[in-house]
């Protein structure tokens, strides 16, 4: 990941000189050669600690109480809450819809980032007005996105059609009026859409930056031996494309999950676009129900940790083994 | 550690290699780049060409359709509605996203340069941070600004983007200065230079490009927040996503002036991105680790 100028980016070695970490090994002697390192950065430890770690604590001790409401003391009940949550209809209902956005979401910015890179990487006309073009949905808010695509997803049959199935019915293309996000199974397929537009320039960064790494050497040593274009890339271009895949997974990923803005601007608390952050929103504002509201939070919070703390150990592992 | 190449944004802008691309190809490729772009401009074409329409134009009949007649009824109806919510997000987003950027830069020059024992892991559990859904924090956090007597005003907000903020700041910065020879940083010590002195007089110095990437990155990230505006925000200090929220969600506000809304609340970020795009690309290259 570039950063800026003296930044070579990449793996960024963290590349402590070896002199100041033998004296930092060398421990309390040297204690003052680090303390005062220590001391600036303490501001924010204490900040993280508080205000991340600390209130995780705080937010799972609520999760396991019986503070149903806000002037409720809440004792200790174990796992009930989210135990509890299975066996209402609405709670798996929100989280399928969250998975079968996040599968399409996932799957549809990965596909069209991964084809835009590729149709970019080895420069076109206009390439640079085309990137700029691709990536700025990303400058602006998911509110500001739901707005527009509400119009263009509205659901209103072909006679009073507005948005998208209005274009669809203008081109004679009727067959393609649908429900949009309100279809009972797959709306949240629909739902996926903005969020496709928003992201894939992103992910078309990314991957652009992945296929240009690429040393030009390794695809001519491999042209040299025969290969066909088509062949070059199978084998290899895109092995070499593994780690961008994975951090594009992670990002997309984590985002979908917890997704809220997005919902709310297109569909409000509408049941059938329901997910587990509007829930737990409406546990909190609308039902007042802290201890509900946070069991909610346990479990995107866990559903995100799940895979986020394997990737955040491996690169700093990786890191620190190329850092050298 | 994106997995990204190094120098991924210089990488990108590069371009221009065309060995084993045909003519034919070519222009296959630039066809279909072109399809794509114009279903990329489909929704801007809806608010700009929604937006300039007067109130009795904006129906579904001619949805599509380029104004009869370009009015600004809408945009002047949008700046009476979102105006204050704007001005809210300025006051908002400058303080949270320099006092981010600030401690960024403290945090990612020692745990480069002036290490101590734990910093990786110190380093790691900030990391952490980025990544939390912050509704795993939001009940907590709000139960403790409501005891505290801090909730009401926009303090609850500067606080969080802060906050929240560090963790990203401190990576851009990180790997900004481990780009910094180490032999400047010794060079300091050995004129007798204590951390301060080294970080005032080397490191600072050479930042700007860091701080144009940091403060993007959060002035953006603020300026675009829902989540944490909703929940600890009341209507007198509501930034302009909220603000634009409750403009779409009232069925009776008109089209265009919905979507002259949605333009105004998304032009300062879109003027930052278009101006400044190189900055706002490395920021993402580093969000790499975060979304």
């Amino acid at each position: 990941m570039s950063t800026a100028e003296p930044a070579a980016g990449g793996a960024a070695p963290a590349a402590p000189s070896p002199a100041p970490r033998r004296r930092a090994r060398r421990g309390a002697g040297r204690a003052a050669a680090w303390l005062p390192g220590l001391l600036l950065v303490s501001p924010s430890i204490v900040l993280i600690a508080v205000f991340v770690y600390g209130m995780i604590g705080w937010n799972t001790a609520l999760a396991l109480s019986d503070k149903h409401a806000p002037i409720d003391e809440g004792s200790f009940v174990g796992a009930e809450n989210l135990i509890a949550l299975w066996q209402e209809a609405r709670w798996p209902a929100a989280v399928a819809n969250a998975v079968v956005f996040t599968v399409f979401f996932v799957g549809g910015a990965l596909l069209l980032g991964w084809l835009l890179g590729l149709l970019l990487e080895k420069g076109i006309a206009g390439e640079p007005v085309l990137r700029t073009l691709f990536l700025a949905p990303m400058a602006v808010s998911f509110i500001a996105t739901g707005v527009v695509w509400r119009w263009l997803m509205n659901p209103a049959p072909a006679e009073r059609a507005t948005g998208l199935n209005a274009l669809f019915v203008h081109l004679g293309l009727d067959f393609l009026v649908n429900d949009w996000w309100t279809a009972p199974n797959l709306g949240m397929a629909a739902m996926a859409l903005p969020a496709v537009w928003q992201l894939s320039g992103y992910i078309m960064a990314l991957f652009l930056a992945g296929f240009r790494g690429v040393p030009e050497e390794l695809r001519e040593a491999a042209r040299v031996d025969g290969c066909s274009e088509w062949q070059v890339y199978r084998h290899v271009v895109m092995p070499q494309l593994r780690p961008v895949t994975l951090t594009a997974v992670i990002i997309l990923g984590h985002m979908s999950l917890k997704v809220f803005d997005l919902i709310i601007a297109i569909a409000g608390k509408q049941i059938v676009a329901d997910v587990p952050a509007v829930y737990m929103w409406t546990m909190v504002f609308d039902v007042r129900d802290p201890a509900k509201g946070a069991a909610i939070a346990t479990y995107l919070l866990l559903a995100v940790a799940v895979f986020v703390v394997p990737y955040l150990v491996w690169t700093v592992r990786k890191e620190r083994s190329e850092g050298r | 550690m994106s997995g990204t190449a190094p120098g991924a944004d210089r990488v990108i802008a590069a371009g221009g290699r065309a060995a084993g691309t045909t003519r034919r190809g070519q222009a296959v490729k630039f066809a279909v780049l072109l399809a794509l772009a114009v279903l990329f401009l489909l929704p801007m074409y809806v608010l700009l060409v929604t937006g300039f329409k007067p109130f009795a134009e904006a129906t579904a009949g001619r949805a599509w359709l380029p104004p009869r007649q370009w009015s600004l009824q809408g945009w002047a109806a949008a700046w009476e509605a979102l105006a204050p919510g704007l001005w809210n997000s300025v006051q908002m987003v400058v303080p949270s996203a320099i006092l981010s950027a600030l401690l960024g830069s403290m945090n990612g020059f020692v745990l480069a340069r002036w290490r101590f024992p734990g910093a990786d892991t110190v380093f790691t559990l900030f990391l952490f941070g980025m990544f939390i859904p912050y509704q795993a924090v939001m009940i907590p956090l709000q139960q403790m600004l409501v005891s505290a007597g801090l909730m009401g005003g926009l303090f609850p907000l500067i606080l969080a983007h802060t906050v929240y903020g560090i963790p990203i700041c401190t990576l851009i910065f990180r790997n900004y200065y481990a780009g910094i020879p180490q032999t400047l940083i010794e060079a300091a010590r050995v004129d007798g230079a204590g951390m301060l002195g080294t970080y005032a007089r080397v490191v600072l110095p050479v930042s700007a490009p860091a701080f144009a990437v940091t403060l993007i990155w959060q002035a953006t990230s603020a300026w675009n927040d829902f989540l944490f505006a909703v929940f600890l925000t009341g209507p007198n200090s509501w930034p302009v996503t909220v603000q634009l929220n409750n403009v779409a969600g009232s069925m009776v506000v008109p089209y265009n002036q919905q979507m002259a809304a949605a333009v105004l609340a998304s032009l300062p970020t879109l003027v930052v991105y278009l101006v400044l795009g190189r900055y706002f690309m490395r920021g993402l290259m580093a969000g790499a680790l975060k979304g």
